[in-house]
């Protein structure tokens, strides 16, 4: 890519950006700069707050209300963003810079055809007739594989699944051909094997108009298909810059080797005990309906005391569900669910404290999964004082011994509320509340997918000490496969209320196995810059996600 | 287009049950008097002959239940029975009322409904500015005055002081439509300020709501002009909010009337109801609540299918 | 042209340039606006628009500055975390704030306050004011002034007790029917619906001629009238909460209702329900006002605001604002909690706008 010598088509240079909250304006963009040539693909990576998005508007010489940019220059093409009238910069939107969402769903306007949408911007800005515009739609649609390109134009957003909404939407960003498209996290809210459809069809169409682009995402290892070149930013400063390739074999600063040893984090796989041992948990043949939808279909595996199993699936598999099965939230349509060969009634509200007790769940969002009105004291707390009845003094030293556990100082957290804590914190302080109860059985629904990848990290190895100091059982809900890599024992693969294959998980990752296991593997973008090559030329281009799906 | 139609019969049907229901609250609500309907018309002092004679005129000597089929049955076909206290028929007193009533509803409306919504527009695309507040400020004040405090303001500024339109609303038969609009002026504009700053409101309050959606953002950077921004992507999902907003006010206008009827001396249906209440004339205040019920229903009603109709989800089915 | 007039342009016009001058924005587009509306006033109405405009301006200055030296009074005598969110109040809050707490001193002090009982009859029938009556008298030449000292406490009372009543029934039941569910929670739904189809003030007319007028038949029939909407309300937010997590945490862990209720959904309920408790009075007050001033609510010889305004209500055809009074107590102190409720409600929405 850098061989021949390019244009420079967007310069930016010490970009500010300030942000309106709580009554003042405070800076989130610390001086960026960057540069992009006609027809190279910049990645932008970083976590939460780093700013990627902003910038990526910024690019495109606009900002969000509520934010401004309070310094630096913009140069798109040899004009100048930052000073040039807003009705110029409008002009440029849509023609010669494009945007695509993260939710594709809710950024088409429902009111009005797909086709409606892609021919205004073309239209308005007189490049193209109505029907020449509807035409170029269609081949745009077919080059992005989508299916029934003639028609699927005329329907209303939705009537369209969210993977083809955003290429739909990727379509639309094309219409104008313009010179530079910015993706702000396009599959971010995807399934694996969807992604992998849209992150091709993304790809190849870039390529084809030699369109130059910025990727903003949060996933290294999609950036790394994408980009020629990456930046990592954070907390609105720059961290480094440089070509794909080089970055992820030789990364310069220490953030971003962080980054890289986060998916290095692995322990030793366990096996089931031998002899005649009950499991500490055992679901047997379950089936679940919300109202007459059936969502579990004869659904069973067992977790050893000691041991982690993997759940995994895309959304709607059932995941949740079977925790939700299982801790008797949702009584189970046929089977039942054994805690050390005792059956468990299957509701909750008739179970026993102790059986309550011994199985507690950490959760997903830990904001919502902690009242913010109560103090950290109340809320581990709490489950001590109703189970083992401690009060005062025996109380205190409890709590304090439960922050310790989970790395945190005492006297510094006891008081505060969950607000005053960052992602993370929060995330401890939940499971500090799941062993309050001294457990034997905790289900984990997706407790790290929330968190930047560095947090994420500190979690699970939190999780691994503690099982081993416990003898913890743990169920671990998760849709991302590099965790299971470094965290499951076993591996239960779920599709549609059905398990699929179970097994330990070196064999779950070495085949052969099941078609769907197959596609779910292979379709988690991996940290090397041809994997999606790789898998193109392994399936054939037809033959990539749901496609694959629906034959398999 | 099945779905739709499904989802409206089933809309339909529940404002029937709701409207029977009612019926039923407000017959049976007067079955709950102490004594009889007889008694508290006639009062302690009743002697025994007159309150056999008006048991006999109200038909009291039937089960309660036959007499509300009579009652709604009658009240279907207009005939609401005889008033307790003139014992003339409900009907013909209610019948030239109401159409005063809608008459002045109507009135306001007019002016009311598209002065609101432009200021409401524009009052959202001001946002933050000082005429926001100004118009917020303003709006909440007449939202909190009573209809009888605005109403003596403006027949003390506009009547009494300077005389321009008349403090009482007589009608007569012999008026040009004209000099009818000249002197009802006063207790719509009444209404009008009230409604108007309601409307205001929660017009401004959905438009902001919609203009903070994604596809809002990505009309703006797809380059499109403020105003196509409106126009395009932001009114058609507009329509429900707005629709509901004029149909929760024209409901307003059309019950809210007592206290303005009160205050201008307006021949109502609203002032009628008053009267009844205190002579306890229940024929009368059965028929006015009745109406003023199925009223406030059927304009939801309206609403809720209109808002079905505009919605693209529903329309147009996957 | 007088001296009032060229001095009332030079004023504005003069104002609007030095806030251009200073960059005021704001002050800058209000103050010239006002002088374009003034041209065309002006001229329609005459010098006595004019001076109509200045006293306007006077009275809202007045406001103003009593609400700004009120709130800094407040912010000053608060303890520190009420102080920092009063001292961001905008002023029409701390207005509000102010008006509230006169009423309430009016309300509680009235015997103290007022020259004359509420009923006493001292003078001629609507005898001007005078050094003995502040405001003059009513048609039955009682003090004005006296009665509407305890019209604070008789109709905001009363207001205050039915809102009351509303709004525990309501908060109640929407909050059985948001952690029980099930038949209760859609029972009590449709419930809800059916009363609210029926327009508030014909259902309490309805009511009021079958069960009479008195005053604890008016508190019920108002509480029963608005506790579905305090019901709505309190589903609503705490429908919202019932799904967290760490309400399935707490229901998982075996905890019992009452204590769900306690100590998780309402700690995170009370900003909401507070503003609607605000919202309510105002719609409850100005109900009781209504029937009052129909005659149909509080009865005489009690000194209520609804119907002094009724009673008076013949003085306006000759020009005099004596009606007007009553009704601007009313008027006042709803404003006054709708911009406290506006200011916490802008609040608990964040920065949403």
């Amino acid at each position: 890519m850098t061989e021949k010598k390019k244009e420079v088509l967007l310069q930016i240079k010490g970009l500010r950006i300030e942000g309106y909250s709580d009554d003042k304006w405070t800076e989130i963009v610390h001086g960026v700069d960057l540069t992009l040539h006609r027809g190279e693909v910049m990645g932008l990576i970083g976590e939460s707050g780093a700013g990627k998005s902003t910038i990526g508007l910024a690019a495109m010489g606009f900002a969000r209300d509520g934010c401004r940019i309070s310094g630096g220059s913009v140069e798109f093409d040899g004009m100048e963003l930052t000073t040039t009238p807003e009705r110029d910069r409008r002009a440029l939107r849509g023609s010669r810079i494009a945007y695509v969402a993260q939710s594709a769903a809710a950024s088409f306007n429902p009111a009005h055809r797909l086709i409606d949408q892609h021919t205004e911007t073309p239209t308005h800005y007189r490049i193209m007739k109505r029907m020449e515009s509807q035409e170029d739609a269609m081949q745009l649609y077919e080059r992005l594989r989508l299916p029934n390109p003639q028609e699927i134009g005329f329907r209303y957003p939705h009537q369209v699944s969210g993977g083809q909404l955003q290429r739909a939407m990727t379509a639309m960003a094309m219409a104008c051909r313009p010179d530079l498209i910015i993706f702000d996290e396009p599959t971010t809210a995807l399934d694996v094997t969807t992604q992998i459809e849209v992150l091709l069809a993304i790809r190849d169409i870039v390529e084809q108009f030699n369109t130059a682009a910025i990727y903003i995402t949060h996933d290294l290892a999609v950036v790394a298909q994408m980009a020629d070149t990456i930046k990592v930013l954070l907390k609105g400063n720059e961290v480094e810059e440089s070509d794909t390739r080089s970055m992820l074999a030789n990364p310069r600063e220490d953030y971003t080797k962080s980054l890289w040893a986060v998916r290095s984090f692995q322990r030793d796989q366990k096996t089931r005990p031998t002899g005649d041992v009950a499991p500490v948990v055992s679901v047997q043949n379950v089936d679940a309906a919300y109202g007459k939808t059936k969502v579990l279909d004869n659904v069973s595996f067992d977790i050893h005391a000691g041991m982690t199993v993997a759940v995994v699936g895309e959304s709607g598999s059932g995941k949740s569900t079977t925790a939700r099965c299982i801790t008797g939230l949702l009584p189970p349509t046929k089977g039942k669910v054994l805690f050390k060969g005792e059956e468990l009634p299957a509701s909750y509200k008739s179970r026993s404290k102790e059986q309550l007790r011994q199985a507690q769940m950490i959760y997903q969002m830990a904001d919502t999964a902690l009242n913010p009105k109560v103090r950290i004291c109340d809320i581990i707390g709490r489950p001590a004082q109703f189970y083992s009845g401690l009060k005062g003094g025996e109380l205190k030293s409890r709590v304090d011994e439960l922050l310790d556990m989970i790395e945190l100082e005492p006297s510094k957290y006891y008081y505060r509320y969950p607000t005053e804590l960052s992602g993370g914190q929060k995330q401890r302080i939940g499971i500090a509340r799941a062993l309050a109860a001294n457990p034997t059985f905790i289900i984990c629904d997706e407790v790290t997918s929330a968190l930047d990848q560095l947090v994420a990290e500190g979690i699970l190895k939190l999780l691994d000490r503690l099982q081993k100091e416990l003898n913890l059982a743990y169920m671990f809900i998760t849709h991302d496969l590099a965790t299971v890599r470094s965290i499951a024992d076993e591996v239960v693969v779920m599709k549609q209320g059905q398990v699929v294959e179970q097994g330990p998980k070196d064999e779950m990752f070495t085949p052969p196995h099941h078609p769907y296991t197959d596609l779910l593997l292979s379709s988690v973008p991996e940290m090397d810059p041809d994997w999606l090559s790789r898998v193109v030329d392994e399936r054939g281009v037809d033959n990539i996600g749901e496609a694959a799906d629906t034959s398999a | 287009m099945g779905d739709v139609l499904d989802i409206i019969v089933k809309r339909l049907a529940l404002g029937a049950v709701t409207l029977l229901v009612i019926s039923i609250i407000i017959f049976g609500m007067v079955e709950l008097l102490p004594g009889d309907v007889a008694q508290a018309i006639l009062g302690q002092g009743a002697t025994a002959e007159n309150l056999a004679a008006l048991r006999a005129r109200l038909g009291l000597g039937d089960p309660a239940i036959v007499r509300y089929f009579d009652w709604l049955g009658g009240a279907v076909l207009g005939d609401f029975g005889r008033s307790a206290v003139t014992d003339t028929p409900v009907g013909d007193l209610i019948g030239p009322r109401f159409a005063n009533t809608l008459f002045l509803a109507c009135y306001a409306a007019v002016i009311a409904v598209p002065l609101a919504i432009t200021l409401g527009v524009i009052v959202a695309l001001l946002r933050n500015t000082i005429f926001d507040r100004v118009a917020n400020v303003a709006t909440l004040t007449a939202i909190s005055s009573p209809e009888f405090f605005l109403g003596y303001i403006l027949i003390l500024y506009l009547s009494v002081k300077t005389g321009y339109f008349p403090a009482i609303a007589k009608l007569s038969s012999d008026m040009t439509f004209l000099d009818l609009l000249h002197r009802t002026f006063l207790p719509a504009l009444t209404m009008v300020l009230v409604v108007v700053a309601h409307m205001m409101r929660m017009t401004r309050a959905a438009i902001i709501n919609l203009l903070a959606s994604p596809y809002i953002e990505m009309a703006r950077v797809k380059g499109m002009p403020a105003w196509k921004v409106i126009v395009k992507h932001a009114l058609p999902n507009a329509w429900a909010p707005i629709i509901n907003v004029i149909a929760l006010n024209l409901a307003y206008l059309i019950t809210g009337v007592v206290l303005v009827e009160f205050v201008f001396v307006y021949p109502g249906i609203g002032q009628l109801l008053v009267d009844s209440v205190t002579k306890r004339d229940f024929p009368i205040v059965q028929a006015c609540c009745l109406i003023f019920a199925a009223t406030f229903i059927l304009l939801n009603l309206a609403a809720d299918v209109l808002s079905i109709l505009t919605n693209p989800r529903l329309r147009h089915k996957k | 042209m007088n001296y009032f007039v060229i001095g009332y342009y030079a004023l504005l016009i003069g104002a609007s340039c030095l806030a251009a001058f200073y960059g005021k924005k704001s002050a800058f587009l209000l103050l010239f606006s006002l002088t374009l509306v003034s041209f065309i006033v002006g001229i329609i109405g005459g010098e006595t628009w004019l001076w109509n405009i200045t006293i306007a301006a006077g009275v809202i200055a007045l406001c103003a500055g009593t609400a700004y030296a009120f709130r800094e009074f407040l912010v000053i005598v608060t303890p520190y975390e009420t102080s920092k969110a009063l001292a961001k109040a905008p002023l029409t809050a701390s207005f509000g704030l102010f008006v509230i707490m006169t009423y309430l001193i009016a309300g509680v002090f009235a015997p103290v306050i007022a020259p004359f009982g509420e009923a006493e009859v001292i003078s001629q029938s609507y005898a001007p004011a005078d050094e003995n009556m502040l405001m003059g008298a009513d048609q039955l030449g009682r003090d004005l002034f006296s009665r509407l000292v305890y019209g604070a406490r008789n109709t905001v009372g009363l207001a205050f007790i039915a809102t009351t009543l509303a709004f525990l029934a309501g908060t109640i039941a929407g909050l059985l029917a948001a952690t029980r569910g099930g038949w209760f929670d859609q029972a009590m739904g449709r419930l809800a619906d059916v009363i609210m189809s029926i327009p508030s003030l014909i259902f309490a007319l309805l009511m009021l001629s079958i069960f009479g007028t008195n005053l604890s038949v008016l508190v019920i029939i108002v509480a029963i009238i608005y506790s579905p909407r305090v019901f709505r309300l309190t589903r609503a937010v705490a429908g919202n909460i019932v799904v967290m997590d760490y309400i399935e945490a707490a229901r998982l862990r075996g905890e019992g209702m009452w204590y769900l209720v306690r100590k998780e959904i309402l700690p995170n309920s009370t900003a909401p329900l507070i503003a609607e408790f605000g919202l309510e009075f105002c719609f409850v007050f100005l109900l009781i006002a209504g029937l009052s001033f129909l005659g149909l609510g509080i009865q005489p010889p009690t000194a209520d605001w609804g119907s002094m305004v009724r009673d008076n209500a013949t003085l306006i055809s000759f020009g005099e604002i004596t009606p007007l009074i009553p009704a601007a107590a009313i008027a006042l102190l709803t404003v006054a909690v709708n911009f406290v409720v506006d200011w916490m409600l802008y609040r608990s929405s964040g920065l949403k706008e």
